[in-house]
């Protein structure tokens, strides 16, 4: 489609003149030359400004914010490392009982990593590689799952778990998050496996192995890759998650999650905004870690899985 | 939904009607059915007891007269009633409804753009790039409680730092409430406009929240259009904007009409941003915003069941028309 077009434009405008003039080309070369730069130094200023300001604010003394709130600098002459203190202290001793938080939310997220990793290579073992009936509706069911409004799941969810007396447990979360990435998850690891040729299974299966031997041996070392990455982005998804969490825990405050917490604790003036900004660092900061380490394969992994869809 | 239930058990007999009729009784492929169906169980289990399951008792809650407090005497069959609908139909809902439209409308156009505009302009290599790439995706990925927050802390009137810049360096005469203001009057060569400032602020904050994802897949898809083809428009003579419109834009456009649709979906439905930010205030009261309250401060399982239902058939039926409608011009060309 593109052909005709590169083949018809030069007839249109008149030839740019012979030599280095002041031709639109040239303009439009030069501009953009610099236009680029300024948008990409604005587009980080943008991006990571906010997390600046997050740090920041972190280390401050409340009244030195209260006094000067448009100082921009790290400050060094007062430094104060108190609010981290303050956040991570439980409770009974004054503090806002983070630590306990964060347990909270790793159990939660390693959890939902786990079962849903267990749940799902097998699933999209078979959805990638076994032909039996049905498939095709199941994978388009999942699809559906996956954009569906969580607020139209949260409310039968919210019901049956109060009905049940389980609102208000870790473990209800737990089983709310695996359901959520399932598809998700399955999806990605589905795209994966279809780009792992076939032959070495077969070659696995001619020499005596059986259907689970060869998933074991053959196509889980080769997939590693795939299920790391999604291992970690589904920790990202179940640490960062709040609709949930906010509608089963908020009346437990014991099994509150990081999230959760901020939120809750947020919305209260006895808390100071610098021992919140410490709760935002906590909070934020494993994620910008396991991203850095693994943006690659994240990012890999995330186009792959939509670049199909 | 409902068909895939009844086809799974029915796998092993059915396959016989299925399009690979040469494989249909050899007992490789019947080993393969029940391999396939017993390796898919456990997913297969979770999601319908967990999502499809719920999402039909939603259905059946939608007709039905249930609060927190008499939760535990509902049941499923009957008394149904109409009575839920009256709350989507005569309350505020279909103001929360244009609220969530605009919002994700622009929202969506917001991010995509921004999203281009990055990938372009980080498109040629330079010293650094990979580590800039990174960080671009960093408001995507961080929790949205903790962005949130800063926001709100940076807007704040009082000791905001949006605010306090903006009295010392653009003369404004008093802090703006960005969150919490439902209007403005801004005057502009000499026309007075009057523009929802929360409902600005909030997609704003959609844009910068999301356009690292647009900005990932269109990175991804640029990568992949081959050199050769910019290298001959610009043999032919074709200046950059030329270059953009005529080779690198129609290369992007199945790119941007998927991100179009999957960012609209998920703006269309989101509640968390929203919420945390102003909590439905300042006129940016959100679908989702209106059936979380009605679920909690309420309690009327019904009246939101029946809410979130509407929204989902708004948002099935939107994107049926766009998919027809997309789908069509993609068979012209």
């Amino acid at each position: 489609m593109a052909v005709p077009v590169v083949t018809r434009r030069p007839a249109s405008p008149s030839r740019p003149p012979e030599g280095y003039r002041w031709t639109r080309d040239v303009i439009e070369t030069k501009v953009f030359g610099v236009l680029r730069w300024v948008v990409i130094v604005g587009l980080v200023l943008v991006t990571l400004f906010p997390f600046y300001y997050m740090f920041i604010l972190s280390i401050r003394p409340l009244d030195s914010l209260l006094r000067d709130p448009g100082s921009l600098v790290i400050p060094f002459g007062e430094l104060n490392w108190g609010a981290y203190q303050s956040i991570m202290t439980p409770q009974e001793d004054g503090g806002q009982g983070f630590l306990r938080f964060m347990g909270n939310s790793a159990m939660v997220a390693l959890g939902t990593v786990l079962i849903s990793l267990l749940v799902a290579i097998p699933g999209s073992y078979a959805i990638s590689r076994l032909n039996f009936f049905g498939r095709r509706q199941i994978s388009a069911l999942f699809l559906a799952v996956y954009l569906f409004p969580s607020i139209l799941l949260a409310i039968p969810l919210f019901t049956i778990f109060t009905r049940l007396g389980l609102r208000g447990q870790l473990v209800a979360l737990l089983i709310v998050y695996v359901a959520q990435v399932i598809p998700v998850t399955i999806y990605m690891l589905r795209n994966y496996f279809d780009t792992i040729p076939t032959s070495l299974e077969e070659a696995a299966a001619l020499d005596g192995c059986s259907r689970l031997g060869v998933l074991r041996r053959i196509s889980l070392p080769l997939a590693m890759p795939a299920i790391i990455s999604n291992g970690l982005f589904v920790f990202m998804i179940a640490w960062n998650e709040f609709l949930f969490a906010l509608l089963f825990l908020v009346n437990t405050r014991p099994n509150w999650t990081v999230s959760l917490g901020l939120s809750q604790l947020a919305g209260s003036i006895e808390v100071p905004t610098t021992v919140l900004m410490a709760g935002s660092v906590i909070l934020t900061l494993p994620i910008i870690i396991i991203f850095f380490a693994a943006e690659r394969l994240l990012t890999e992994g995330l186009t792959a899985g939509g670049e199909k869809g | 939904m409902s068909s895939v239930k009844k086809d799974v058990p029915a796998g092993p007999a059915a396959s016989a009607a299925g399009p690979r009729g040469r494989r249909k009784l050899s007992p490789m492929a019947r080993e393969e059915q029940r391999a396939g169906l017993t390796l898919l169980s456990p997913t297969l289990v979770l999601v319908l007891v967990m999502v499809v399951l719920p999402i039909l008792w939603t259905l059946v809650l939608a007709f039905q007269r249930v609060r927190i407090l008499n939760i535990r005497t509902a049941g499923i069959f009957g008394p149904y009633t109409v009575a839920n609908f009256d709350s989507v139909f005569s309350s505020s809902f279909f103001t929360s409804l244009g609220t969530t439209l605009a919002y994700s409308i622009f929202g969506t156009a917001g991010a995509i753009i921004l999203g281009l505009i990055a990938a372009l302009a980080l498109r040629k290599p330079f010293k650094g790039r990979t580590l800039i790439r990174a960080s671009m995706l960093i408001p995507y990925v961080s929790p949205i409680v903790a962005v949130t927050f800063t926001w709100t802390t940076m807007l704040d009137p009082q000791f905001g730092l949006i605010n306090y810049w903006g009295k010392r360096l653009l003369g404004w005469e008093e802090s703006i409430p960005f969150l919490s203001e439902r209007a403005r009057e801004v005057s502009f060569l000499g026309l007075n406009f009057e523009i929802p400032t929360a409902l600005i602020t909030v997609i704003v904050f959609e844009m910068w929240r999301s356009f690292p994802f647009a900005f990932l897949f269109l990175t991804a898809r640029i990568n992949a259009i081959p050199d050769s083809l910019e290298e001959a428009a610009r043999v032919d003579g074709a200046t950059p904007i030329q270059r953009f419109f005529h080779i690198i834009l129609p290369q992007l456009l199945p790119t941007i009409a998927m991100l179009s649709v999957l960012r609209f979906i998920w703006t269309f439905n989101s509640f968390d941003d929203i919420y945390l930010l102003t909590g439905g205030g300042g006129g940016t009261e959100v679908v989702a915003v209106t059936v979380f309250n009605f679920l909690t401060a309420r309690g009327d399982i019904g009246a939101a069941s029946a809410q979130a239902l509407v929204l989902a058939v708004i948002l099935g039926v939107m994107v049926g028309i766009y998919i027809k409608f997309f789908g069509k011009k993609e068979e012209v060309s």
